[in-house]
């Protein structure tokens, strides 16, 4: 399957793009998508960085399966207001 | 109204919306962009959201303030992009019957935005800049 992931903020940075698309095995979960991220992208390892995590615009827990075409997005600590 | 913006955000067009002949009253608040920040000295601060998903968080807090107070209407502004110093960042209208409801909702809504809307800010302050939030704990300083 594949999947859309978007960055932003610190993660956008870290990562150099907006978004990428990312071929998975069926059943992957979230933090397989991480693993794998960070392994192409070894910047996006920020220290101490605590995350959630979005699916189609919806948080999720790190266990959370993937789809094919699932849009997924990295939610460094939000700092809105 | 739910919205993120890269305008600049008027209290007047909030407060239009959430009138009502059914309220008595309108509570408002507004975020500004503040000179100084854990001993820098800011210049600005530079807003980006997850758009899509913003809105809807958005949305679930003014769902949210619904089922725990008697709300008229509820309307939610929050700015994106460079904001300078003394500008609005967000503002949150509420009108209720009654002011205790009007009150609760909006400091309820800009806690839960501080929690939960993918929205992030950028400190720019001289000598560098720097994501607020990210706990990292060194500013990245200017290349």
């Amino acid at each position: 399957m594949k999947v859309r992931v978007k960055f932003f903020a610190i993660l956008r940075e870290r990562a150099g793009t907006n978004e990428l698309f990312q071929q998975l095995p069926d059943g992957a979960t979230i933090a397989d998508l991480w693993r794998q991220l960070q392994r192409d992208h070894p910047k996006l390892d920020v220290p101490g960085i605590r995350m959630l995590y979005a699916v189609n615009q919806n948080y999720v827990s790190l266990d959370h399966k993937l789809s094919d075409n699932d849009e997924v997005v990295f939610v460094p600590p939000v700092s809105g207001g | 109204m739910f919205r993120v913006t890269h305008e600049a955000i008027d209290l007047s067009e909030l407060v239009r919306y959430v009138t009502d002949a059914e309220a008595g009253a309108i509570a408002t608040f507004i975020g500004t962009t503040r000179n100084n920040n854990e001993g820098r000295r800011v210049i600005a601060l530079d807003y980006e959201a997850y758009p899509e998903m913003a809105e809807k968080e958005l949305a679930r807090i003014g769902d949210d303030a619904r089922k725990q107070w008697a709300i008229c209407r509820m309307a939610i502004l929050h700015r994106l992009g460079p904001v300078r110093i003394g500008e609005a960042s967000v503002i949150i209208a509420v009108s209720s019957a009654h002011r205790d409801a009007a009150f609760a909702a909006s400091r309820f809504a800009i806690e839960e935005i501080k929690k939960t809307v993918p929205i992030w800010k950028k400190e720019v302050f001289e000598g560098g800049e720097v994501w607020i939030g990210t706990q990292t704990g060194q500013p990245f300083t200017a290349k």
